[in-house]
């Protein structure tokens, strides 16, 4: 019994060590050296000890526990399984943390895999079955802990060690470096400038209204939508600027359970937020990014207020105080005419309270909304979250869960689905390549881009000749 | 026997009683950790009581929540047991005599009759609440020795307590039954399971909290709709 060259309980700090995971292809030797990776019983008793033990809450979840089995019916997972019973997630966590603590951290290998597996691919931490459990019993709360366990004794997917291990030498979930993202930013003000007529993403501007924050996806692979929220920003005339470092808003760490990383994650946003000092942030269409570096983040830095150092709104609000206060106004003729259905992200709506911002906004821009049911703060998770979506390991798992969102959309009859959400926006991509129904899916920004109406001063050259 | 039960075992089950559901709840509430748990209790307190208000009211009433509503004939059973397993003791005449000869008062009480369809109610609840611990699969899984011995521990002291009122069979052997069973059932309830007599509501209060503090209690317009 050992600990393996790419799986082990040590972090990943530099660029060699997460090159060198990378190039384990798949994870085939990472998780063949999982097999024979030991268990510190002696750690895992004392982290034990010391945040579960000597605490309440989670001991007393575990405690009082009824095992009345109403969470039952609550987890996308159950149903999308044919309600096996294994899924019930009173059965998944006291299976698992539940035996951990019953058994003072003295478990083996295979204990701890079973462990992984069931915090990765029967969880997604969407929190819905909490809100179910009638002594509020927050399951997706004990798996993130859970998480936290297995990570610190090295049994954590491939993926999601790289993940927090990009964070950590990047301070992004890719490896977009200060100078990729600061290209970036110049490139699409470049691309876009000739039909967006003084259009600018303003760099490390210090006192703007607005200080804007992304996911490094974006950037790195969808750099458009950095344009269209620059462009919607531009039309609204709002001033804004984004940090030079400290602009990734999400955390991989997070759905790793590496907490030191995804403090040190948050904390390159908030050392943003005191060198701009912006009156207000806003963070881009992701769901757990929001959730991390808004709600959960001020927490993981210490900040005993549990808000982040400015006050900071997820783009949605945004968008539903620019439609409202009317610095950006819809073309009636151009509202979406055929039906049309929301995801709800369980990282900002059940957990963060935004549904009736979301659906303000839909008020302006669609003609035929339909809601999927259930909806707001009891949606499902779209089959994605937690880090699901990324996990090879696990994918057949993933695919099954996404039965239960593809059959709520299908329901509302909706052929156009807007997710603003990257998780769950993928996770329906998905979804249509799998079973194929026929669906589009959108964030809210090139949506947007093409519904408002543009001030004559702003219009596109080409239209004014 | 009936002294020793009704006297020194009687202050002993009462006394572990109300000081260990004392010390639960001082225990949990010393235990909660705004960083552990993440959910800044002090700096907002009359946002984390509003939603402790709302999440413990909401459960309490019947069908008051979406989970009880999804499962209508178990959260009826569970209202019936629970309904039958607090007022029974509390409101029966029998009890207010015994308090009014030991300590010169008493509670208002209920009839007789009303006392045993409280009873009966109780005890049928506690029938399909049995029954459908075996048979719901995703019930099943979940049951372990311990349910059983702690939904026998909550009931004991009805049927004792119903057989000893009706004289059926042998009152005396029903009568210290009752009482003893009712003595164990308070001695359990710091210790067990049953200690959701009080953690219900620091449980209920703290998620409640969770959401009325963090997740979302400041931009929902109206409290979380459990």
């Amino acid at each position: 019994m050992a600990q393996g060259k790419f799986c082990n309980r040590e972090k990943v700090d530099t660029l060699e060590q997460l090159q060198a995971l990378l190039n384990d292809k798949g994870g085939g030797q990472y998780y063949k050296e999982m097999q024979d990776l030991d268990v510190d019983t002696d750690l895992l008793w004392a982290t034990l000890q010391k945040t579960l033990k000597e605490k309440s809450r989670i001991k007393a979840w575990l405690e009082i526990c009824a095992h009345c089995g109403m969470c039952s019916d609550s987890c996308f997972l159950y149903l999308a399984n044919n309600k096996d019973p294994e899924q019930v997630p009173s059965y998944k966590i006291q299976s698992t943390l539940g035996q951990l603590y019953k058994r003072k951290g003295k478990v083996d290998n295979a204990f701890m895999q079973m462990c992984m597996d069931t915090a990765w691919s029967k969880c997604t931490c969407c929190n819905r079955c909490g809100m179910y459990c009638p002594f509020g019993i927050d399951m997706g709360i004990m798996f993130s802990y859970l998480r936290g366990l297995c990570f610190q004794q090295g049994f954590v997917p491939w993926e999601m060690k790289i993940g927090s291990g990009m964070h950590r030498v990047f301070r992004a979930q890719m490896d977009v470096t200060t100078e990729d993202w600061v290209e970036t930013c110049e490139w699409m003000a470049e691309e876009y400038e000739e039909d967006w007529p003084g259009l600018k993403i303003p760099i490390e501007k210090v006192g703007a209204d607005i200080m804007y924050t992304v996911n490094a996806r974006e950037p790195k692979h969808y750099p458009e939508d950095l344009a269209e929220a620059a462009i919607l920003f531009h039309l609204a005339g709002e001033d804004w600027t984004v940090p030079e470092e400290g602009w990734e808003e999400t955390s991989l760490a997070m759905f790793a359970g590496d907490w030191e990383a995804c403090k040190m994650q948050v904390q390159s946003v908030y050392d943003a937020m005191e060198r701009l000092k912006p009156k207000r942030m806003v963070v881009t269409e992701c769901g757990h990014a929001y959730r991390a570096t808004v709600i959960e983040g001020p927490y993981w830095c210490g900040l005993k207020t549990g808000q982040p150092p400015v006050e900071s709104l997820h783009y949605v609000e945004w968008v539903a105080e620019v439609l409202r206060n009317g610095k950006l106004k819809i073309d009636p003729a151009k509202k979406i005419k055929e039906p049309v259905t929301l995801q709800d992200s369980c990282n900002y709506i059940r957990n963060a309270g935004l549904a009736e911002y979301t659906r303000e906004i839909m008020s302006y821009i669609a003609e035929d909304f339909r809601e999927m049911s259930p909806n707001k703060d009891h949606n499902f998770c779209c089959g994605g979250g937690g880090g699901f979506n990324g996990i090879g390991r696990y994918r057949k798992q993933r695919n099954a869960g996404l039965k239960v969102k593809r059959d709520q959309i299908l329901q509302t009859g909706a052929k156009l689905v807007i997710a603003p959400c990257h998780n769950c926006w993928d996770a329906i991509r998905d979804l249509e390549e799998v079973f194929e129904v026929g669906i589009r899916w959108s964030f809210l920004k090139p949506l947007l881009v093409e519904m408002v109406e543009v001030p004559e001063h702003l219009k596109p050259q080409e239209e004014e000749v | 026997m009936y002294e020793l039960v009704t006297g020194p075992l009687a202050w002993l089950a009462f006394g572990i009683f109300f000081i260990g559901v004392t010390v639960r709840a001082v225990l949990y509430i010393r235990g909660l950790d705004w960083q552990m748990d993440r959910v800044a209790y002090k700096p907002h307190r009359i946002h984390g009581l509003k939603g402790a208000v709302n999440s413990i009211v909401s459960w309490l009433i019947p069908y008051g929540t979406r989970s009880w509503r999804f499962y209508p004939f178990f959260t009826l059973m569970v209202f019936v047991f629970h309904i039958g397993l607090l007022f029974t003791p509390i409101f029966l005449e029998g009890h207010n005599i015994l308090l009014k000869e030991r300590f010169g008062f008493s509670l208002w009480s209920i009839s007789q009759p009303t006392a045993d369809v409280l009873t009966i109610g109780m005890m049928t609840a506690a029938f399909f609440i049995l029954l459908r611990r075996y048979a719901l699969p995703e019930v099943r899984i979940l049951t372990t020795w311990y349910d059983y011995t702690v939904l026998a521990i909550a009931v004991a002291p009805f049927l004792t307590g119903f057989l000893a009122a009706h004289q059926i069979g042998n009152y005396q052997f029903w009568l210290i039954t009752h009482i003893l069973a009712g003595e164990i059932m308070l001695i359990a309830i710091p210790f067990t399971k049953l200690s959701h007599f009080i953690l219900f509501f620091l449980s209920r209060a703290q998620l409640g909290m969770d959401y009325g503090i963090k997740r979302g209690g400041m931009k929902r317009k109206r409290g979380m709709a459990w």
